[in-house]
């Protein structure tokens, strides 16, 4: 029978296996991804870099970017500042609790989307429950929920959950005795956070961080959801070029989307080189 | 004690923020109007009751089913075998699937409809409208999970030494996977077709932008009512919530 042994393993019936995998693959991924690389350089039928010269020019394209940036930016400082705060704490609460929290969690992680845009719609919009309240309190500041705003504070919900599972396995590694040592050598809590608790969790905070961008970078449904085309995103502009009322220019959505991913794979990368740092660092 | 106090305080702070919208819809979906005021007027189930009598949202709550249901088994049935026979025959293509999975992630669901919608409108392959194209973008989307959680049991259970005895002991390799590999890593498969579902069933934009009005998801199904009375739609939301937390709670159980 040793001839059944690892290196003897007949492998062309394994191959024939994996045909199916390969061929979804080339059907639903990597064809449309080669679509796009080729035809973000193709205008009137030639070889060219006029989609992106379009796109570099015109203000408007410019506008959606700079827009993509800013709500991701915002949301994911935003939803990475609350999970970090509710992450720190957890560690410090009873286990049955900190159970609780994390499936809690996990469902809060479900609603996203539509459904996500449709709730903030109920809550918070023109005559929701919470603009009513908020407006007696005299809190609102003319706060509507139809603007950058309202969008960063959607995203900002779904970037919560995410950053909080993410975030609190990393507070495992802080050793419940490090904050008492500190405290008898005279460091402040400030002093504590600054010193020893911040950078020995840093890799995941940049790591979590790095993730909430990607995530928001190529978020479409809750936008969609909450003002359809109204608000100028990359991933809107995106869609309305190619499923739009108006005009369909698929190239110059193509080209669109490779930035969009040369976008993320940067923030891919960025995020696999800290990982690679943190594990040295271990 | 003031600093306990103090984390209590931020994990109830932390529970309430991330409820608050789900409450609110639920209560909503549950008053007879609401409106002008801070609290409802009059509590009644008329919007579920409606919800379970609207053909048009039971046909779309079962494309979603289905379509979620035969990606899965799909998936399944090609991604078990894969993912076996790269761990067992070919280890160093692990390092290819990686950046496969990682490629779904860099390529977002918009993006790839764009590619997506020029090749398959029409030409030997004229799957747009159909759902057809969405068993294969939704496969898409579940094959990271799967891999990763198939990939993972298979090295934890030592599938090498397994496979090994099963064949000293004159086993078949097919034997041996049927017999001794399946039953070992399949709570991890249960674990990650359940999270999968959940994703699958709230898909929106493949659906929308692919398919739309012509086979008709949840999801598009809610966008589409959205200028109708916001108790009902909030009462689908909350229908769709339910059903997903049940999946998840089932999930969460099995991966015990």
């Amino acid at each position: 029978m040793t001839r059944l042994r690892a290196s003897a393993r007949p492998v062309a019936v394994p191959l024939l296996l994996l045909l199916p995998f390969l061929l979804l693959l080339l059907l639903f991924s990597i064809a449309p991804t080669v679509w796009l690389l080729i035809n973000s350089f193709m205008l009137d039928g030639a070889w060219s870099f006029g989609n992106f010269v379009e796109i570099v020019r015109s203000p408007f394209y410019r506008q959606a970017f700079s827009n993509t940036l800013w709500v991701s930016i915002a949301s994911s400082v935003l939803g990475l500042a609350v999970g970090l705060i509710t992450a720190a704490s957890l560690k410090r609460v009873g286990g049955t609790l900190r159970d609780m929290v994390v499936s809690f969690t996990n469902m809060a992680a479900n609603l996203t989307g539509v459904p996500l845009a449709f709730a903030f719609m109920i809550v918070m919009g023109t005559n929701g429950a919470v603009t009513l309240i908020l407006r007696e309190m005299g809190w609102l500041n003319g706060f509507d929920l139809y603007s950058q705003s309202g969008l960063i504070l959607i995203y900002t919900y779904f970037q919560i959950p995410l950053a909080l599972l993410l975030l609190y396995p990393a507070f495992d590694a802080l050793q419940d005795d490090w904050q008492e040592s500190a405290a008898l050598l005279g460091a402040s809590t400030f002093a504590y956070w600054r010193w020893v608790g911040l950078p020995v969790i840093l890799p995941a905070i940049l790591g979590t961080f790095i993730l909430l961008l990607a995530n928001a970078l190529g978020a479409y449904a809750s936008a969609y959801a909450l003002m359809t085309s109204n608000y100028n995103l990359v991933t809107i502009r995106i869609a309305s070029l190619v499923a739009g009322d108006i005009s369909l220019e698929p190239n110059l959505a193509a080209a669109l989307s490779l930035l969009l991913i040369v976008a993320l794979v940067l923030v891919a990368m960025v995020n696999h080189f800290l990982m690679k740092k943190s594990y040295h660092a271990r | 004690m003031h600093a306990k106090r103090y984390h209590q305080w931020v994990v109830y702070g932390f529970i309430a923020l991330l409820a608050v919208p789900a409450l609110a819809t639920l209560l909503y979906s549950l008053s007879r109007q609401w409106g002008a005021t801070i609290l409802p007027e009059g509590l009644t189930l008329d919007w579920y009751i409606k919800l379970l009598h609207d053909t048009r949202f039971l046909v779309a709550f079962g494309h979603s089913l289905l379509i979620a249901v035969g990606t899965l088994l799909l998936a399944t049935v090609v991604m078990v075998p894969t993912t076996f026979v790269v761990a067992y025959y070919f280890p160093t293509l692990d390092r290819w699937m990686n950046i496969v999975i990682l490629m779904q992630f860099a390529v977002p669901p918009v993006v790839s409809s764009v590619g997506l919608l020029q090749l398959y409108a029409d030409g030997p392959l004229p799957m747009v409208g159909t759902p057809w194209v969405l068993l294969g973008c939704y496969f898409t989307i579940a094959l990271p999970f799967l891999y990763r959680a198939l990939a993972t049991a298979l090295q934890g259970i030592g599938m090498n030494d397994l496979m090994d005895a099963a064949h000293l002991l004159g086993a078949s390799t097919f034997r041996a996977f049927m017999y001794v590999i399946l039953p070992n890593i399949r709570k991890a498969l249960m674990a990650a077709l359940f999270l999968s579902f959940s994703l699958l069933l709230g898909e929106f934009v493949f659906a929308n932008m692919l398919v739309g009005g012509r086979y008709e998801t949840l999801n598009v199904f809610l966008y589409s009512i959205r200028a109708t009375s916001g108790h009902y739609t909030s009462a689908i939301v909350m229908g769709y919530f339910i059903f997903t937390l049940c999946v998840t709670w089932v999930a969460t159980r099995l991966s015990r």
